[in-house]
């Protein structure tokens, strides 16, 4: 700990200087900026911006859509975390979403985002995006920019190296970050090198529906498995996977896992494995999982437990893996737009390597080997390696692409952006970047076609860029002008959550197939109410349902009695509307949830427990009308044993 | 009677049929929160909006200030009306095919006359709307009314209403036109036949001169 915040108070000293120096020299990387920057990031009033991106949230276990370039935040977008504002895990259509094999988590870690991809190229159909800590991968519809799905991973923890795609979006992948007794047991820690393994998980996409399925796990040894990214062109079939931790320890890692001179790259020949899975070469080994899914026709999530999944072995499976010796714990590996070569970031040096995909199969070709580890094929580094981009920095840790001959690599440690040239690997030009910088973006920028028109740095330290908050801080990007030969900051903009990873679409390839509503007709949730006069109140033993409609500006029924406490109440709201941005809000007093968020068209449904005699009031949240405010009602609630007449009505009571 | 005439004129009793594939009249309601408008069509048997919800929009937005909904199903013009049209266009292509002129003109000054009083029946109902209000209306503001022109724009609160002819209508402005057209220029025709019967022709350059002649000094 000592060691970490020494390196980095060092770390900011190198930045304070930093700064300082730039400062002095032309004043363009404090803010000083000109009329004309301003202009390249200013919006007007009404106008749209050029690109979505889409956001991680880090630790808020969410993802957030901004625009670009003018850093405005447009939507949360609640995936692994439950949200009030929405009633997003509170509701009982959205709960089943947050279930996994150990039931209701309502929080995780989520990192990379990754768009839908057909032909190499980004298509504006969903986003994918990792849950860290209790492993799992959902897909949000850029349709509705809602969760659409979320599968848990079995054999893993903590899913990290995903969930990358491939070309066409065949697959997403789910490396596991830390390797686990597969199947769980209850053994010691020090067995690691014995009992441990690391699972790979190849996620199948479905091409029409985007529905996910686990296809097949490779069983890896016990490394740390951090991050991927999927061949291209003639790479196309192979999915790179970066490692750590080669030394195969359990404890103190900083130390321990730090003394290999060289981790590997894992190369994974995933048409091989399906070649593998078709003859039957496969273990199916018994688990259980959860896969979550949400029904636009019913507007519900269902959740189903699945109990095994097919496992490949390498030592079965010949010329399916193969190691790529990379040097310094390599975080990032990341596939130029052409498919030819595969950067990895050795995160403890200064230096990227770059392997080169031609190489590598002549290499396998050759039989051009250093050995084995656990019977995987050690590839001679050598002979796999394309180049070497020297002094880029400290601390490299990603890499894009501009589509113009030029990666751009983050360096944490030193806290700027390189920018390097593919096939002479020079360095052209660095900027700083305020401060540390995890992860960078370009939009399109792992696909084949990036749109090298910005880049935006996604930082993890924040320190002194906006007006001080307490101890705790907004986290922070930043966009940078890569249009001309020099980098140029143009924006800094603050985040939700950690912006851990990002990307970027353009917006013409979104905007147009948005949703605005849902359409009443289509609307076949089991407790929908579609009209007025089907509202109504139903009783079954002590658990009461209550068939609500909304539309501007009254709830019907809004008069509700004859419910008593210890009842189990449903409130089933229905939005009339039909309407583009006519949302209505529910929130009854006491609820010991959230409120109902209910979108035109759609069905909610609010869990209460009334738990004392009285008359209670329900209202709109989301402003909704000139009369918003008279949309409320009342609901009685009697005591036990009391035998209050069950009725409800609007306007007028009905005869008793 | 000349072929292009009787041509003309059973186009323009066909094109009424327009009414049946096209909306006649077009009412938009613009304001801040609807910078796209809400768009209202009225067909010959029907009334449609620009989405499948407009007129539960209008219905919602005109109920604030106390207007009755607009229920297509309670407008009986909309039943009746269709028929109309089918029996007009049915009876011009009649008379075109009868090439009598005198049954033109009778069906030109009935297609006047029944398009007069749908518009003044447009009016009617538009002017119910607009000023038989409930007196329990959430927004009452003394003296208001909200009968959208008939044709043209006005300010109605916050709203701007435009109302005007749409593809339907145009169709039928073009039928009147086709119609006044065949008629006028059989009326010049037999005319003509009479002044070239007094006259006598020499030759058929006599003719095609005199109607040259004729076309000119009408213009």
């Amino acid at each position: 700990m000592k060691y970490l915040s020494s390196l980095l108070a060092t770390a900011g000293l190198v930045v304070f200087f930093f700064i300082l120096s730039g400062c002095n020299q032309s004043g363009q990387n404090t803010g000083a900026l000109s009329s004309d920057v301003a202009s390249q990031v200013y919006v007007p009033p009404g106008q749209h911006d050029e690109f979505y991106a889409v956001i991680s949230g880090g630790f808020s276990g969410q993802m957030s859509i901004y625009g670009l370039p003018s850093g405005r935040l447009f939507r949360v977008i609640p995936v692994f975390s439950v949200d009030a504002e929405k009633g997003y895990g509170f509701n009982e259509e959205t709960k089943p979403l947050l279930n996994t094999s150990y039931g209701f988590v309502p929080w995780d870690d989520a990192h990379h985002p990754e768009l839908s991809q057909t032909n190499g190229e980004t298509d504006g159909r969903w986003v994918f995006i990792n849950g860290n800590n209790t492993p799992r991968v959902a897909r949000v519809s850029l349709r509705t920019f809602e969760t659409e799905e979320i599968i848990e991973l079995p054999n893993s923890g903590g899913n990290h190296s995903s969930p990358f795609t491939t070309e066409n979006t065949e697959y997403v992948v789910a490396g596991t970050r830390f390797s686990v007794p597969i199947p769980q047991k209850d053994v010691t820690i020090t067995s690691y090198a014995e009992n441990f393994k690391g699972a790979l998980s190849f996620i199948k996409v479905d091409p029409e529906t985007g529905r996910m399925e686990v296809a097949f796990q490779v069983l890896m040894p016990g490394f740390d498995y951090d991050l991927a990214h999927a061949g291209k062109n003639n790479s196309h079939g192979w999915m790179f996977f970066t490692s750590y931790n080669t030394e195969e320890q359990n404890s103190l890692l900083e130390v321990n896992a730090s003394q290999n001179d060289k981790d590997f790259i894992a190369a994974i020949n995933w048409k091989k494995a399906e070649e593998y899975l078709a003859q039957g070469k496969y273990r199916e080994l018994p688990t259980s999982y959860v896969h979550n899914y949400w029904d636009e026709s019913t507007q519900m999530a269902y959740s189903e437990t699945i109990k095994t999944v097919k496992v490949l072995d390498p030592s079965d499976c010949p010329d399916m893996v193969y190691f790529l010796p990379t040097p310094k714990s390599p975080h990032g590996v990341d596939v130029d737009p052409t498919g030819e070569y595969i950067v990895g970031a050795g995160k403890l040096s200064t230096d990227l390597t770059v392997h080169s995909f031609t190489k590598m199969l002549k290499a396998i070709d050759e039989k051009n080997f250093d050995g084995d580890r656990y019977g995987i094929p050690v590839l001679n580094y050598d002979a796999v390696v394309a180049g070497v981009v020297k002094e880029g920095g400290l601390g490299p840790l990603h890499t894009e692409f501009d589509g113009k001959g030029y990666a751009y690599t983050s360096f944490f440690i030193s806290s700027e952006v390189t920018k390097w040239k593919l096939g002479t690997w020079e360095v052209v030009d660095r900027i700083p970047t305020y401060y540390s910088i995890g992860h960078l973006m370009i939009p399109g920028g792992d696909s084949k076609k990036p749109n090298g028109k910005y880049l935006v740095a996604l930082n993890k330290i924040t320190k002194d860029r906006y007006l001080p908050t307490g101890p705790e801080l907004t986290q922070s990007a930043q966009l940078i002008d890569i249009s001309g030969d020099k980098m140029k900051l143009l924006l800094d903009f603050p985040t939700v959550g950690e912006p851990h990873y990002a990307q970027g679409i353009e917006a013409s390839k979104v905007a147009p197939n948005s949703m605005q509503y849902y359409k009443l007709d289509e609307n076949k949730h089991p407790h929908a109410t579609l009209s007025e006069n089907e509202a109504r109140v139903e009783r079954n033993g002590n658990e009461v349902h209550v068939y609500m409609t909304t539309i501007r500006s009254h709830f019907a029924p809004d008069n509700i009695e004859g419910i008593k406490v210890g009842d189990k109440v449903y409130f089933h709201v229905t939005n009339l509307e039909q309407d583009f941005d006519v949302p209505h809000g529910f929130a009854v007093m006491g609820a010991n949830n959230a409120e109902l968020l209910i979108m035109p068209g759609q069905t909610e449904t609010l869990y209460w427990e009334p738990k004392f005699e009285g008359v209670f009031p329900f209202y709109c949240t989301d402003f909704c009308s000139a009369l918003h405010q008279e949309m409320q009602g009342y609901i009685r609630v009697s005591a036990s044993n009391a035998n209050t007449a069950l009725r409800w009505w609007t306007g007028q009571a009905p005869e008793m | 009677m000349k072929t292009i005439n009787k041509v003309l004129f059973i186009s323009a009793a066909i094109m009424l049929l327009a009414l049946f594939i096209f909306p006649m009249w077009k009412i938009t309601l613009v304001a801040p929160q609807y910078p796209h408008g809400v768009t209202m069509y009225i067909w010959i048997n029907k009334i449609s909006g620009s989405e499948p919800g407009t007129l539960q929009n209008i219905n919602i937005l005109n109920h604030y200030v106390g207007m009755k909904p607009i229920e297509p199903e309670s407008i009986p013009e909309l039943k009746y009306f269709p028929y109309i049209i089918l029996a007009m266009s049915f009876l011009g292509v009649v008379f075109g095919f009868m090439g009598k002129r005198s049954l033109w003109i009778f069906w030109l000054v009935l297609l006047a006359v029944l398009c007069a009083a749908g518009l003044y029946d447009f009016y009617l109902w538009e002017y119910d709307y607009g000023h038989n209000l409930s007196p329990e209306a959430p927004i009452k503001i003394p003296g208001m009314a909200y009968q959208p022109p008939l044709i043209g724009n006005k300010m109605l609160l916050n709203f701007l209403a435009k109302s005007w002819p749409w593809i339907g209508g145009w169709f039928v402005g073009l039928s009147f036109i086709l119609s006044g057209l065949a008629i006028w220029l059989s009326g010049k025709k037999s005319l003509k036949d009479e002044k070239a019967k007094s006259v006598g022709t020499d030759n058929d350059g006599g003719v095609v001169s005199s109607q040259l002649h004729s076309v000119a000094t009408t213009h």
